[in-house]
């Protein structure tokens, strides 16, 4: 499995229209997106946009339509090419390619999962899942042998020869999630990849995406525009708004300390007992003896109220979870006062 | 005040005198490079004869069962095949079997030619915007344009014959295959084409397994229009030299007889019926995985 690789990405500007860069030094110099707009006719869709995504890890980028999400995800792979900056993968700057560079690039670093899953309706679920080898000319027996063993694994084993017309929304997800995994790329790109999915089928592929991660541990970059997705899935997030970030950093951070009103109005929606850690609501350890039960410093609190109802506690000690040692205490009033709370 | 009552016209003499050096320039044209054009064609001349001469001299059971064949593989439909079968029995029965193979070899061949140079042209269309842009106005004219028009230039090259009498077909009958290949490309979904590109095709992997395959449906229409097209050139064809069921209307015309002209255009139109619905049942299955079932 190829070694996963961080993705970075600097000052990155994209305007578009006829004259993009002639007006990129007014950008630079702070023109904003409306004057851009009413005296150019031109539409800033990223501004200076800086991130870096971990190896390894999820890196959900959110934001609502027209944010810019979907233009920021195409710049890794340059299925839109940017009006000024930098994307490194793995030190390589994707801008500079050349178009047979850039196409290697694509065919052996990323792999794409599509909204609207862009799946070819002329074939079968195996030789859709066969595609990204196929157009890499592997022989036709290793390529069929590498997309059973995702089919196989994304659960769709006996589909294999159906028409992706024959499938639901979400088994024909599963098949492009399968054709991204065939390439066996260190990058996987999810453009709202379950934004069209019914809700219970969006929160099964979730899981899907969560288990699969645990084994494969690519570098995920996923685009959604439903905060509790991205709370569940990232192990970073950035939020986009107007081509801009306006905040990037862990769900604790997000729900806990959210950086301006616009996200505060986000936070408030969400259900932060299955977001907030014990180790951010927990209070210092009672001098004597800690409560008698103990959770790991990273379980949520609705999973330590749980655990406090089965065994009629009050309070639980906290585990640090790499060394085990009692860190703090997290009471019954903790947990609810951090749930119903609404932001200092 | 003459000029508001009667159009300001060129004078008579020099409006001779234009048309006159445009034609003598032709004809020298004609004098000097008939010849070579002729060459040319030639290939195309021995592909027309051949195909004549395997339906025409082929045992007529063989072909019936070929044709009928075909219309089975084309159209799975039980309907189409039997109205085949009765079809080609009352051409073959009302005795015009042999004409009938004459414009079927002509209808095949024009349409074989019309796909091979017009698929790569409604390519390059979808593909520059610039050259659609050019190409359009000259299909326009191809399709509006009289063709007794351009049959006198290739007639004053080619002399009459089988292949001036493709060739005007050829123009009449070639637009919509390009017209629908490029549209065809046109409209295959963008996303389909991200994903295409994401995973790294070359633009040929794209036209090959994606733009082409998704526009077939599309492709197939134009086909089919393009073979509808040809049929209706039938009758001037023969004019130029074309053999098949063309020409007895065209002697009907000439002499009043009222039979023989209904009876060949019957014939005309039996065969069009065939074509159209087996290619018609065709290209809708080549579309049966395309229909969304479900949400």
């Amino acid at each position: 499995m190829a070694e996963p690789i961080g993705i970075e990405i600097r000052n990155l500007y994209k305007i578009f229209g006829p004259n993009a860069a002639a007006l990129m030094a007014a950008v630079r110099d702070g023109m904003t997106k409306t004057e851009l707009n009413d005296k150019h006719h031109h539409v800033l869709g990223l501004n200076n946009i800086n991130i870096s995504m971990p190896a390894g890890r999820i890196q959900v980028i959110m934001g609502l339509s027209g944010s810019g999400k979907s233009t920021l995800i195409r710049h890794i792979n340059r299925l839109i090419d940017p009006t000024a900056g930098e994307v490194l993968v793995g030190g390589e700057n994707v801008v500079t390619m050349s178009p047979d560079a850039l196409r290697e690039f694509r065919r052996h670093k990323t792999a794409m999962v599509f909204q609207k899953f862009a799946l070819l309706p002329n074939r079968t679920v195996l030789e859709n899942v066969c595609y990204g080898l196929e157009i890499q000319n592997v022989p036709r027996a290793r390529r069929v042998e590498a997309a059973m063993r995702w089919i196989e694994r994304v659960g769709l084993k006996g589909f294999e020869s159906k028409y992706p017309n024959q499938l639901s929304g979400g088994m024909q997800q599963r098949v492009g999630l399968a054709r991204a995994l065939t390439n066996d790329a260190p990058i996987l790109l999810m453009d709202e990849a379950f934004s069209a999915l019914d809700p219970l089928i969006r929160v099964d592929m979730q899981t899907v995406l969560l288990d699969l991660q645990k084994e494969i541990r690519k570098t995920i970059v996923f685009i959604t525009h439903d905060l509790d997705e991205a709370l569940r899935l990232g192990d970073a997030i950035a939020i986009l708004r107007d081509g801009e970030i306006i905040q990037q950093g862990t769900s604790q951070d997000i729900v806990l300390r959210p950086a301006d009103p616009y996200i505060e109005s986000f936070v408030r929606e969400v259900n932060r007992g299955r977001v907030i850690r014990a180790d951010a609501a927990m209070t210092a350890l009672p001098e004597g003896a800690a409560p008698a039960i103990g959770v790991d410093g990273t379980t949520t609190l609705e999973e330590a109220g749980r655990l406090m109802v089965e065994n009629a506690a009050t309070s639980l000690a906290v585990r640090d979870p790499a060394s085990g040692r009692p860190v703090g205490m997290l009471s019954m009033e903790a947990i609810l006062r951090a749930v119903t709370s609404r932001g200092e | 005040m003459d000029w508001l009552t009667t159009f300001p016209q060129m004078d008579d003499t020099r409006l001779r005198d234009l048309k006159k050096v445009i034609d003598e320039a032709f004809r020298g044209f004609t004098r000097s490079y008939g010849d070579a054009f002729e060459s040319m064609f030639e290939p195309l001349r021995i592909f027309m004869v051949h195909a004549e001469r395997f339906l025409v001299n082929t045992p007529w059971i063989v072909i019936f069962a070929l044709i009928v064949g075909i219309a089975w593989a084309g159209s799975r439909s039980r309907k189409v095949v039997l109205a085949t079968v009765v079809t080609m029995l009352l051409i073959g029965y009302f005795g015009m079997w042999e004409d009938t193979m004459k414009t079927i070899a002509m209808i095949f061949v024009s349409t074989f030619i019309s796909i091979v140079i017009g698929i790569p042209i409604g390519i390059a269309m979808a593909r520059w915007n610039r050259l659609q842009s050019v190409i359009n106005p000259i299909l326009d004219v191809m399709q509006t344009m009289p063709s007794f028009v351009y049959l006198i230039p290739v007639v004053m090259l080619l002399g009459i014959g089988k292949v001036p009498g493709l060739i005007a077909v050829v123009i009449y009958a070639m637009p919509p295959v390009i017209r629908l290949t490029n549209l065809g490309i046109r409209l295959v979904d963008r996303e389909m084409l991200e994903a295409a590109d994401a995973f790294g095709s070359s633009n040929w992997q794209k036209l090959k397994n994606v733009q082409l395959p998704l526009a077939l449906p599309t492709i197939m229409a134009g086909i089919n229009q393009t073979i509808m097209m040809a049929l209706a050139m039938v009758v001037i064809a023969s004019m130029i030299g074309v053999q098949g069921l063309g020409q007895p209307v065209l002697r009907a015309i000439s002499n009043q007889y009222f039979t023989l002209g209904v009876f060949n255009g019957f014939a005309i139109v039996g065969i069009a019926i065939i074509f159209d619905r087996v290619s018609q049942a065709f290209g809708k299955r080549l579309q049966k995985h395309n229909e969304v079932i479900h949400g």
